[in-house]
């Protein structure tokens, strides 16, 4: 028997591809809707206002989050020599994260939400969240704690920052009075609460969409590749710049707004300086592969690995240029945004969540490697190049509606009207719908590939 | 902001950024050799870790990154209350858009601004910036082919409501609408309801109870014909509709009974503030030539 809690792991494992497949075709519905409104089926709860966000609380703290639970205990465990602190909280943490996620489905599509963006959930699931993050945060650094190997392994830096700060972003963004069972109001208000929001907002992609993943992918990229990790004292630079500086960035999301200028600026400068933290967490992982190179060739998951952070790389240069003043006078409120998350979430997110579970499920549950090679190089195609059309529809629509929107002719009269804009981006509409469907088709095939590991089947055997 | 605030924005961002600095001078120092032989001598789960040196184009982007942050915030506001050695502000940055616009708005409106309505409508370069101010500011309720929708009246007919004339259009863009229907079931009784949109029925179709129609003929000249005339026909002092076409502003006749029971109010927003004096005008011409078409 082994010394270690994988009956947890495993069970965020199963949970993290359901609510991925789940979360990713409630983006193709209301993907579809925009470019056919008709899909809303004229039912309340199926139009597109009250999907959005339980389309972005599924795939982020549905699908992410589990994955983050779930490889962090897995991680730790496997780097500290230990089993978990706790069992019995870790089964509560389960328990309890499900529990927030199932009230999230059976609040949002009612209309029942706090309307800041990610961060729509009522008070009373925030405050569930919150008991459960303090319980995760007792057994993730419980076990660090008694950790058998003297060092921290780099992995755990990442799981820890992303543990202890969004705890801090979740509760101070979240701060409200309630005034009954499902209304409350922010004890913000104006320029603050929207400077408080993105504070949050932007620290939800820094810390629980990028450093929570960095953890994923210095245990996962390694072990995959059988590599040691390129650099630690590149690791040491990256991780603390990385921290320090994603704090600075949520002004980005408010140029040209009632904020006043020099928090603006702030907020664009920083961003800047992002850049180069950002890409030292893409140069250890590509470059911990070097000297395995060759095993591109034949092995899909490290591929899918190498996309992945290429995909990060391109985000987070992406990013930073996005918040120049002058590009995002352009890009903001268009669908260029949408492409951005997108190459984010798909390319980086998404992929090194797959990835690192085909490298996870045949180790948790004992099997000599996945069920077929050949099924995760077809999900790499198929995801990959739904990622392109997705990302590059998106960014022709976003760029067309920015310039269109900005057309003053020689009269000094706008060009364009707003529906004329809309109609210009029907065919990227469903340009990008078809990427969705492609990368969901993917995350499909993962599941049956998955469960056929787990029956204990080898296809061809 | 006070004093107090102003030197801690300025502190922080400072001491930031020379801890960027210290971070990377700290941890580049010792050379160290690029080659699988150099790890830390820690080993987790199997996992080793090199310590190669951080590449160099790499540092490079980071210390030009800080560089350009610095710059920067030399030449735009960022340190707390210091406006930066370019005295820009996003207020000024607006404002010189806008004077820019507004200048070659007023030069190419000079060259039509001022002619009669008639002939107004025939510059097409009139009406095409009338069409572009109509698509972006009222489109959203009369429609991007002005036909209006459910309480939002068709601009391309000759029904008018407030009057057709270019004067009174003009008005209405101007300072907006407000049509305002009183619930007159109180007064009507449930009866009279009945009697009343029978009789209003009859004036642009025939077929209607003879008697409800007599009974309604009275009570409608005696609560309804001050606003819409005794003939029905309305009166564009009040916006009150002609009741004996068969164009009904909120959908088609089958809502009479609760138009009475509940009264109906439209609003159209003014637009004096909105647009300035010219587009108004423009937009109000181009809104009189499609009736005219």
């Amino acid at each position: 028997m082994s010394i270690y809690n994988d009956r947890v792991v495993k069970q965020f494992t199963v949970i993290t591809i359901i609510w991925g497949i789940v979360g990713m075709l409630v983006g193709l519905f209301i993907a579809l809707q925009l470019a056919w409104p008709a899909f809303n089926f004229d039912i309340p709860w199926l139009t597109y206002s009250r999907l959005r966000p339980l389309h972005t609380n599924a795939v982020i703290f549905a699908f992410g989050g589990n994955a983050l639970l779930g490889t962090s205990f897995y991680v730790a465990q496997r780097t500290c020599g230990v089993r978990l602190y706790s069992d019995r909280l870790a089964t509560l943490v389960f328990w309890g994260y499900q529990a927030v996620i199932v009230g999230a489905v059976l609040t949002l599509p009612f209309g029942y939400t706090q309307s800041k963006e990610y961060a729509e959930l009522i008070w009373p699931l925030d405050v569930l969240l919150t008991v459960v993050w303090v319980m995760y945060a007792i057994v993730y650094f419980g076990t660090l704690a008694t950790r058998k190997e003297k060092h921290i392994y780099v992995a755990n830096w990442f799981y820890s920052a992303f543990i202890i700060t969004i705890a801090v972003l979740h509760i101070v963004n979240n701060l409200a009075i309630p005034v009954n069972w499902h209304l409350s109001y922010p004890i913000y208000s104006g320029a603050v609460d929207a400077l408080t929001q993105w504070w949050y907002g932007h620290n939800a992609v820094g810390f629980f969409l990028t450093a929570g993943f960095l953890g994923m992918m210095y245990y996962f990229v390694p072990k995959q590749a059988n590599r040691p990790v390129y650099s630690y004292r590149l690791s040491i630079v990256h991780f603390w710049a990385l921290v320090s500086t994603y704090m600075w960035a949520g002004p980005h999301h408010l140029h040209y707004t009632a904020l006043p200028d020099w928090a603006q600026s702030l907020g664009m400068v920083f961003s800047l300086v992002l850049l180069a933290p950002s890409w030292g967490g893409m140069i250890n992982g590509i470059m911990t592969l070097s000297g395995a190179w060759h095993k591109l060739r034949t092995d899909p998951i490290i591929k899918m690995m190498v996309v992945a952070l290429s995909f990060y790389g391109m985000s987070t240069f992406e990013g930073p240029m996005m918040s120049i003043k002058t590009v995002n006078a352009l890009s903001h409120y268009t669908d260029w945004t949408i492409g951005h998350v997108h190459s984010g979430a798909l390319g980086w997110v998404a992929l090194m969540t797959m990835a690192s579970i085909y490298t996870l499920v045949p180790r948790l549950w004992g099997r000599e490697k996945m069920y077929s090679v050949g099924l995760i190089n077809t999900h790499f195609w198929i995801a990959t190049l739904g990622i392109v059309l997705y990302i590059a529809s998106m960014w022709m629509a976003g760029v067309m509606q920015g310039l269109m929107w900005r057309e003053v002719d020689t009269n000094g009269s706008l060009v364009y009207s707003h529906v004329e804009s809309i109609e210009a981006t029907y065919p990227y509409y469903v340009i990008r719908a078809t990427g969705g469907l492609m990368f969901l088709i993917g995350a499909c095939i993962q599941a049956y590939n998955v469960m056929m590991t787990i029956k204990g089947k080898v296809k061809g055997a | 902001m006070n004093n107090f605030w102003h030197w801690t924005v300025i502190v922080i961002v400072i001491v930031h950024l020379i801890a960027y600095i210290w971070l990377l001078l700290a941890t580049a120092k010792k050379k160290v050799a690029k080659n699988d032989k150099n790890t830390t001598g820690h080993e987790w789960d199997g996992i080793v870790e090199l310590d190669s040196p951080m590449p160099r184009w790499w540092l490079w982007l980071f210390v030009i990154s800080i560089i350009f942050a610095a710059g920067y915030l030399y030449a735009y506001p960022g340190l707390g209350n210091y406006q930066g050695s370019l005295n820009w502000s996003q207020q000024k940055q607006f404002q010189a858009h806008y004077d820019k616009v507004t200048e070659a708005r007023n030069k190419s409106f000079a060259t039509f601004i001022n002619k009669p309505i008639d002939e107004l409508v025939n510059d097409d370069k009139a009406m095409l910036i009338g069409s572009r101010i109509f698509a972006n500011n009222c489109a959203l309720c009369h429609g991007s082919d002005a036909q209006g929708a459910t309480g939002f009246p068709n601009l391309t007919d000759d029904d008018w409501n407030w009057g057709g004339d270019f004067e009174q259009i003009l008005t209405s863009v101007k300072t907006g609408r407000n049509g305002i229907m009183p619930p007159l079931a109180p007064a009507l009784g449930e009866e009279g309801v009945k009697q009343v949109a029978a009789y209003v029925r009859s004036l642009s179709s025939t077929e209607q109870d003879a008697n409800l129609v007599a009974e309604g003929q009275n009570k409608f000249n005696m609560f309804c014909a001050a606003c819409h005339g005794t003939d029905g026909k309305g009166n564009d002092m009040f916006g009150a509709p002609n009741l004996t076409d068969n164009i009904w502003l909120h959908g088609t006749s089958e809502i009479i009974e609760t138009a009475i029971y509940e009264g109906l109010s439209g609003k159209m927003p003014a637009h004096a503030e909105i647009l300035d004096e010219n587009r108004v005008k423009l937009v109000a011409a181009y809104v009189y030539s499609l009736s005219k078409e």
